[in-house]
């Protein structure tokens, strides 16, 4: 069973691909998406195409798929109404999934499974990427901060952070952005007595 | 008080103006009703959003609703459009070098002259073997019907002496300099981007080839429509004082540059103003000339979802598709607009209500009265450029006579 991958984010697609590998399905083509989109699924014939939900050339292929009615195999969304579960999962994963007309039920659903998860795992990690540079620019920010108090107050380190976490507590505010007060103020007032 | 909140989705046009305004200007809070707007890029991604809930309602080209309904290319959803949000504001763009083998003027032209020259320019390209190539927005688009409506209206046959293919509104302009396409029928603000990047020459306003041609609406499901019936109709209220605010020649500089913003068209103040009066720069560098009713937001009762709007566009379908008239289809594509709710909308409102749900199209040569069961509705000129009417109730005739 062949399955095409078109993914606007060429690290997603490597993902999902791999994910494919590693369960049995081995015949596939990853799609280059800055190339000519239509004619590659044409020149690859592919069973299952998957593509990201967001992808500006769905709309064009979505044609270019009505028009295979025509051909002797046509290709169609895969939503069975039967499945609405996990054709909403993967509207919720953000992949498309559209397959030739007659495959069966069985052999689509372990491909949009593996589609999904690996999708899901993408956001995940696209999350935590971002998460921890806010993580690590929230510690610079409170480095800088620190130091500012321990300048102007004459305090140590611990007691500078005792007072960032006293005002943020008091204010319910995060540590971060009363650090990132005490910075810009500073930048604006600092020469001042 | 708290609000109820729809996620609509929307496509970057002019066109989306009706729920952007109604949010960021309170008419949506008046009616206690929060709009969250979701942007995309395909028509495709919006309607698997709205099919699948991450939208509540979606700014949707109305063939695509009915598709849904109907089930084409996919399981077919029960769908409900309450609200037209508008007419027309389409063009049909000519690359340069088409427009000047047409001798397009400095004006929009006549759709019956244009369509001869062009199809001179047509056949010899046939001839050899470099048929000329049109980008629509979608397949199931009120651009797809109107260009072939025309086409085939000066005797150029889609599909056989012109290919039509489908181009993204915010590509088309790059498809058109990149010479993948000869032309494009797209909605605004991206004909004026093609000309002001003097890569495109607009040839027609789609308004020529139907006067008071229905374009985008307010889709939903229609189990959303009824499980949210109350919400529903204050959304509709609070869509109906967009239209009335956005009409108003004092607002059109405001509605301009909210609609301009990064989050929701991203595109230049300059060309969406121009749309927005009906003023149009047909030619790169040139004066935009006025064309009255490029765009029809609110007058008329123009938001109001005629079932024979929706029986015309299934015509359409069946006139180009692989499917054959199905009487039990167009009923379906015709029941999927919704006058009731509009009705149950605006009753008490002041605004005009149609007394009849369905109308003979392109029967009207001038501003005539019409039956209204509150206030007093006037409807204008609804001429198709070739002069033929639509009868709902004789779709399989009307077809029989088309060309």
């Amino acid at each position: 069973m062949r399955i095409a991958i078109i993914d606007t984010s060429t690290t997603r697609a490597a993902i999902i691909a791999e994910g494919l590998r590693e369960a049995g399905l081995d015949d596939q083509v990853v799609i280059d998406p800055t190339g000519p989109i239509v004619r590659q699924i044409e020149a690859c014939a592919p069973e299952v195409v998957l593509i990201n939900l967001e992808n500006p050339g769905r709309d064009l292929l979505e044609d270019f798929f009505a028009m295979s009615r025509a051909l002797d195999r046509p290709i169609a969304m895969f939503v069975d109404q039967s499945d609405g579960d996990s054709a909403l999962a993967a509207v919720d994963a953000g992949v498309s999934a559209y397959v030739v007309d007659g495959l069966s039920k069985q052999r689509i659903k372990p491909v949009l499974d593996v589609a999904i998860r690996r999708f899901q795992a993408f956001s995940r990690l696209q999350a935590e990427l971002a998460e921890a540079k806010t993580a690590l620019a929230d510690r610079q920010t409170i480095d800088k901060a620190k130091a500012i108090l321990m300048r102007r107050r004459g305090i140590e380190e611990p007691a500078a952070y005792a007072l960032l976490r006293g005002h943020a507590m008091q204010s319910n505010r995060r540590i971060a952005e009363v650090a990132e007060a005490i910075v810009t103020s500073d930048a604006l007032m600092g020469d001042l007595p | 008080m708290s609000l109820d909140h729809f996620r609509i989705g929307f496509l970057p046009l002019v066109d989306a103006a009706l729920p952007i305004l109604a949010q960021e200007l309170g008419f949506a809070e008046e009616q206690g009703v929060a709009i969250d707007l979701v942007r995309d890029v395909t028509w495709a991604a919006v309607r698997d959003r709205l099919l699948h809930g991450h939208t509540d309602a979606a700014h949707m080209v109305a063939p695509l609703a009915i598709a849904a309904s109907l089930g084409r290319d996919r399981p077919a959803v029960p769908m409900a459009v309450p609200f037209v949000l508008g007419l027309n504001g389409n063009a049909i763009t000519f690359s340069t070098a088409l427009g000047a083998a047409c001798g397009l003027g400095g004006e929009l032209g006549d759709p019956v002259a244009v369509g001869a020259a062009l199809k001179a320019v047509a056949t010899a390209r046939a001839a050899a073997g470099q048929r000329l190539r049109f980008g629509v927005v979608h397949r199931y688009s009120s651009h797809n019907y109107m260009l072939r409506y025309w086409l085939a209206g000066v005797g150029i046959r889609p599909d056989m002496d012109v290919e039509i293919v489908v181009t993204s509104p915010p590509f088309a302009a790059d498809a058109l300099a990149a010479g993948e396409v000869d032309g494009i029928c797209v909605g605004e603000p991206w004909n004026s981007i093609a000309v002001d990047r003097g890569v495109g020459r607009i040839a027609l306003a789609t308004a020529q080839i139907w006067r008071r041609g229905v374009e985008k609406v307010l889709a939903m499901r229609a189990d959303t429509a009824a499980e949210r019936g109350d919400a529903t109709l204050r959304l509709i209220r609070a869509l109906h004082a967009a239209a009335a605010h956005f009409v108003d020649p004092d607002t059109v500089e405001q509605s301009a540059a909210i609609l301009a913003r990064p989050a929701y068209l991203d595109a230049p103040v300059d060309a969406i103003l121009r749309a927005i009066t009906d003023h149009i720069r047909v030619v790169p560098g040139g004066v935009p000339v006025h064309y009255p009713d490029f765009m029809f937001q609110y007058r008329e009762a123009a938001n109001f979802p005629w079932r024979s709007q929706a029986a015309w566009l299934y015509a359409q379908m069946t006139r180009w598709g692989e499917r054959p008239f199905d009487a039990e289809e167009a009923a379906v594509a015709a029941g999927t607009f919704r006058p009731d709710l509009y009705r149950a909308a605006l009753a008490g409102s002041g605004a005009p209500l149609p007394g009849a749900s369905s109308k003979l199209e392109g029967a009207l040569g001038g501003p005539i009265g019409a039956g209204s069961t509150q206030g007093r509705l006037m409807l204008g000129s609804d001429r198709f450029f070739d002069g033929r009417s639509f009868d709902p109730d004789d779709i399989p005739g009307y077809l029989a006579n088309l060309p």
